[in-house]
């Protein structure tokens, strides 16, 4: 790798109760560059994005071993504070998860309640936001309306909106867990822009089971397949001549 | 021509006569479910009517702001038993709802723990407890203590009978929010007990102030923890440490006396009693609507 590492997992094993979901996977990821995570249904690969922020270990009996090293900081070490963690490293979900008793605006202020420095002031609440709205592209849509309901947009606005919100607190690293899974080809094609023009400021890790996206968002990509994880490319090479045979086989469709 | 077959086709192929079977028993099924529901309405429709009818008479306004009189006295009305009431529910729901609802949270959000389990057995339990056993209770843990019957001991009993009746329905409450929500508090860097507050039990207000309602509706009749606690009173009391008026008593005492006219007076009452539990139940749900329509409801 040419590019400074942004976090580095080494060996990486996630288990639920005894179900052995991550399988020893080391893989570096690259700073200021978009990585994405392709496999069939049930490889792991939204399980092992959720350990990249400690979120795995919010589901009963989930259990991880391994490092993952993030800036200096190995983030499974006794003591280190999940929640601090969490604070850096952003998280969009598959489905829309904007919280229905708050506004748009307190939606993407969510998170600046817990900033390190505490809330900002209310003119750079507001500044914030609507930086937020405007790299998640939403902003001319609800610039007058950002005291409604957050549930009374369409579902493509609502997942435009949790992306504002983890923007908002300017994460280092962004985890996106199939966030176009439930949109419509409009709003998927803006959030695919959108996490293109977002390499300039953060890293971003996607997790697809597109891989027509996969080939368009992402710089390197990586396949895996039953928790293991296969191969891991610059995205151009892995989708033209990949070094794997399961990768070929999957990338051609013959299986997924 | 294969291929596609067009409707009218497929129209002649369905057998009219199961089809028209099958629209006069929808039809017959729908009408059914109109006429249980108007059914289940009938008992509290007919208490109303009834109520209305034998308590209306007595509805001006000197029932409300007189005490009290001998009978054969004119002019006799409850102000200090709608008052008393009123405090009673007051402090029962200053016990009672706080200690429910953390308790409900507890529950909800510590699902596994055998602290969990424990308290939501207990409150199935006394949730069927007889409502004469928590008078007996309190009159053994408070007024015999105190020497002396009070509207504290009352507003205890109340309480008491209200924590399993909130603990429960706002578990239920809680327990409705998608997990989905939680996550991604959590992801924004939120601790657990914020997203607990700040995003699960907003979302769920709705459903726990409607919880909270039925308790407070539920307590508001009881008469049998009353007797041995707050005892009643013909006069205004002065201090929480004193014995207290209250509808459910009041009317108890007019409605087993030999007198018409008190009869009379226990019926206006009992509607004054079902009025009050109304009001509450509008301001506070008037009070805690939601900007945008509820949530979880």
């Amino acid at each position: 790798m040419d590019v400074e590492p942004c976090l580095t997992v080494n060996q990486l094993n996630a288990y639920f109760g005894g179900q052995h979901a991550v399988r020893d996977v080391s893989l570096t990821f690259g700073d200021k560059q978009v990585t994405a995570i392709i496999g069939p249904s049930g490889c792991g690969k939204s399980t092992f994005l959720r350990c990249l922020n400690r979120m795995h270990e919010t589901v009963p009996q989930a259990r991880v071993t391994g490092t993952v090293q993030f800036d200096d900081i190995s983030i499974y070490t006794p003591g280190v504070s999940a929640i601090a963690i969490r604070r850096h490293i952003g998280m969009v979900f598959q489905r829309p998860t904007s919280f229905p008793t708050m506004s748009i605006r307190d939606n993407v202020a969510a998170g600046l309640r817990v900033r390190p420095g505490g809330m900002p002031s209310k003119r750079q609440v507001d500044e914030i936001v609507e930086r937020a709205l405007r790299r998640a592209a939403l902003w001319d849509e609800v610039k007058d309306r950002l005291d409604d309901s957050a549930i009374a947009m369409s579902g493509g606005q609502q997942q435009r909106l949790c992306i504002a919100r983890a923007l908002a607190t300017q994460p280092r690293i962004l985890l996106l867990d199939e966030p176009t899974a439930s949109l419509d080809p409009l709003s998927t094609q803006k959030v695919e822009e959108l996490v293109y023009e977002l390499r300039s400021d953060m890293s971003v890790i996607i997790v697809t089971h597109n891989m027509q996206q996969a080939a368009r968002v992402s710089d390197r990509t990586a396949f895996m397949l039953a928790g293991e994880l296969v191969e891991v490319a610059p995205t151009k090479r892995i989708f033209t001549t990949p070094n794997d045979s399961r990768t070929e086989a999957y990338i051609t469709g013959r299986f997924g | 021509m294969g291929g596609v077959v067009t409707p009218p086709a497929v129209m002649s192929r369905t057998n009219p006569s199961r089809l028209h079977r099958r629209h006069a028993t929808n039809a017959f099924m729908i009408g059914l479910t109109y006429v249980v529901a108007l059914l289940a309405c009938l008992p509290l429709i007919f208490i109303l009517w009834h109520l209305i009818k034998a308590g209306a008479s007595f509805m001006r306004p000197s029932f409300f702001t007189n005490m009290p009189k001998p009978v054969g006295e004119d002019g006799g009305g409850m102000a200090n038993a709608i008052i008393g009431t009123l405090v009673l529910l007051g402090i029962a729901s200053l016990i009672g709802l706080p200690i429910g609802i953390g308790a409900g949270l507890y529950v909800a959000e510590q699902r596994g723990s055998w602290l969990a389990s424990t308290v939501r057995f207990l409150s199935d339990v006394l949730n069927g407890l007889p409502s004469i056993v928590m008078g007996i209770f309190a009159w053994q843990m408070i007024v015999k203590p105190m020497g002396h019957f009070s509207a504290l001991a009352g507003g205890i009993a109340l309480g008491a009978m209200m924590i399993p009746l909130v603990t429960r329905t706002t578990e239920e409450m809680i327990r409705l929010v998608p997990n989905t929500l939680r996550e991604a508090a959590l992801a924004l860097g939120y601790t657990r007990w914020r997203t607990s507050l700040a995003v699960i039990l907003r979302t769920a207000m709705p459903g726990i102030v409607t919880g909270a309602l039925v308790a407070v509706a539920r307590v508001a009749g009881e008469t049998a923890p009353l007797l041995f606690t707050a005892f009643g009173n013909q006069f205004w009391s002065t201090s929480l440490r004193e014995p207290i008026a209250a509808l459910p008593l009041q009317i108890f005492t007019y409605a087993i006396s030999p007198y018409d006219d008190w009869h009379a007076q226990a019926w206006a009452g009992a509607l004054v009693l079902i009025g009050i539990v109304l009001i509450i139940s509008l301001i506070a749900r008037y009070a805690t609507r939601s900007r945008f329509g509820a949530a979880v409801d």
